[in-house]
């Protein structure tokens, strides 16, 4: 896997809410699209997964915040223990669930970041 | 916006706010039709016009698409002056027939409204119009449920919706022209694509293409795109493992012989893998309600319609995907065509248009040169280990599908009672094809009463239209 930065995209400041906490930490994180579409996104929030946070720019679902953060699977299944997390990405595959403020098995590609969300993985 | 316990009449509910059920909703609003369009998204466009949300306040939304101008007509015309009601983040469960007001019929429209706090609401109207696209169509083989591998469509969904690229090193794979812009985004966007492994020819619908100048300057477009990015286009070849420990690092991919068995492979370092073999419609609504089906030129079960996009149950249209996967710009126009059509059957006064029927018709053939271009051959099942999960939800090994045909099961349902792929949270909608394929069987057209999960408070048969909590 490669780990450096692509090199045709300048390493982001910390604090731009494209690339959040996980990039500041020396996670793996994929390039962010913004400069196709001339994003100039709103100042991001935060939310919170097993307690570290993670920025999310207001409309992104909490897969999309998870994977910009540098994570890529958030729960394991019940009976092989594998790891899963985004996979259809439109809703039909329900690989991504994700348990948010306690409540389970939300699909993270559908569901919308709100500022304080809780994530829990395992 | 009406709220929870709205029962009032419409005359047009339109489920699925992509290409077709957009231009439907305009033309049956423009001939006077109450009209409500219903949508799971937050947003209209549906998956071919997913773009981000207004947080990113992006000044080129359309930069990843291909004719996004044709999203901003459609979604101007659906304006607050339209008429028409949009109702977004409803999802559809189910739709049934019952007495309308003056003894005609009528549909009832079951919906949960809201991604978390979901609440039930029953939309009545007194016609259906089935738009509600389709999703990849996926085959199973070693690693496929490692994190990082993506459905085509699935890389293309974050990219377009959420402006996040799925890896930095990127393998596309799988077959049809689809995979073209796949890649193209991803390299746009900044991700290394390695390589676009298309396991039929690369040129296979060169003809066709060849007979549609838009759609010759849009695969021009493409190819030069991934040129430019230097990306290589590869027909012949499949990844036919993925590999890591936890989330995926690497891929086999083999050249295949014409019926896809694998020659020796090679690896590939990669971090996301986006992989997608065509599109499944998403018929179940249309077959909730008794529509017939008929075999599309590659075998998927697509609902039948006539030439106004009517299906064989009267007050239900369908378009787009659902009718035969043909893409956005043939789902558009059978938006149009349905959305005339709902209008003329109750009355209301329409043009005649008869270049639509052409564009259809040219459009359709299109689509279905398409199906004859890029095939599913058998030789998938090779790429399967007893170990390989074939349904991801319940985790069925391969090895237990093969158990289950020697005790007998040589049909889907019964590899479905016996094995039980097919049966968890996503309905068979991901692994449906695969099995159905793996029984020796046509495919079947869906059977699920209830389209998306649901409380059984839900279903328990509360008063439609009220809340039960």
């Amino acid at each position: 896997m490669t780990t450096s930065q692509h090199p045709e995209r300048p390493r982001p400041a910390a604090g731009d809410p494209l690339h959040g906490e996980a990039e500041r930490s020396g996670v793996t994180q994929p390039p962010h699209a913004g400069h196709v579409v001339r994003a100039r996104p709103e100042p991001g929030f935060e939310i919170s997964v097993d307690g570290r946070p993670a920025t999310a720019v207001p409309g992104q679902t909490l897969g999309a915040v998870l994977y910009a953060n540098g994570i890529r699977s958030w729960r394991t299944t019940r009976i092989g223990g594998r790891p899963r997390g985004l996979f259809c990405g439109i809703g039909v595959c329900f690989d991504c669930l994700v348990t948010v403020n306690g409540e389970a098995s939300l699909r993270a590609c559908q569901t919308e970041a709100l500022p304080g969300d809780e994530v829990t993985t395992g | 916006m009406a709220g929870c316990g709205d029962v009032s009449m419409k005359d047009l509910a339109i489920v699925g706010a992509g290409p077709a059920g957009m231009a439907a909703a305009v033309a049956a609003s423009g001939a006077g039709l109450s009209v409500v369009l219903i949508d799971s998204a937050q947003r209209l466009g549906g998956q071919y016009f997913r773009h981000p949300p207004e947080g990113f306040h992006a000044r080129r939304p359309g930069a990843l698409h291909h004719g996004f101008a044709r999203f901003t007509r459609l979604s101007d015309a659906l304006g607050p002056g339209s008429g028409v009601e949009v109702r977004l983040a409803h999802r559809v469960w189910a739709v049934e027939k019952v007495a309308g007001e003056a003894g005609d019929g009528a549909v009832a429209v079951h919906c949960l409204v809201g991604a978390r706090d979901e609440r039930r609401e029953t939309v009545l109207a007194r016609r259906l119009l089935v738009a509600t696209g389709a999703h990849d169509r996926s085959l199973p083989f070693p690693g496929w449920d490692l994190p990082g591998v993506f459905t085509a469509g699935g890389a293309q969904a974050l990219l377009k919706g959420d402006l996040v690229v799925a890896g930095r090193t990127v393998v596309v794979a799988g077959t049809g022209p689809f995979l073209l812009p796949v890649a193209a985004g991803l390299a746009a966007a900044g991700a290394r694509v390695a390589g676009v492994f298309e396991a039929n020819g690369r040129f296979g619908l060169a003809p066709a293409v060849l007979a549609h100048p838009g759609k010759l300057a849009e695969a021009a477009g493409y190819g030069y795109r991934l040129a430019r990015h230097g990306v290589p286009y590869i027909g012949g070849h499949a990844v036919i493992a993925a590999h890591g420990q936890g989330e995926l690092t690497h891929v086999t991919v083999a050249r295949l012989d014409r019926h896809w068995d694998p020659g020796p492979g090679r690896t590939i370092e990669c971090d996301a893998l986006a992989v997608g073999y065509g599109f499944v419609p998403q018929i179940e609504l249309a077959t909730q309600l008794g529509c017939a089906t008929r075999a599309a030129r590659d075998g998927t079960p697509v609902v039948a319609v006539d030439d106004g996009m009517r299906t064989s149950v009267p007050g239900v249209y369908a378009a787009g995907e659902p009718t035969g996967v043909g893409g956005a710009e043939l789902a558009e126009v059978e938006g149009w065509i349905a959305g005339r059509a709902a209008a003329a059957d109750l009355g209301g006064t329409v043009r005649p248009a008869p270049g639509l029927p052409r564009k259809r018709a040219r459009l359709s053939a299109f689509g279905r040169a398409l199906q004859d271009a890029y095939p599913v051959r058998d030789g998938w099942k090779g790429w399967l280990r007893d170990d390989t999960p074939v349904c991801r939800c319940e985790e069925v090994p391969y090895a237990r599908i093969k158990e289950a045909r020697v005790l007998g099961a040589v049909d889907a349902r019964s590899l479905k009672l016996l094995a039980r792929p097919g049966m968890g949270w996503c309905q068979g909608r991901v692994c449906g094809y695969a099995v159905s394929c793996l029984a020796g069987e046509d495919q079947q057209a869906p059977r699920r009463p209830i389209a998306q999960p649901v409380r059984l408070g839900d279903l328990a048969g509360d008063p439609p239209g009220e809340d039960p909590r």
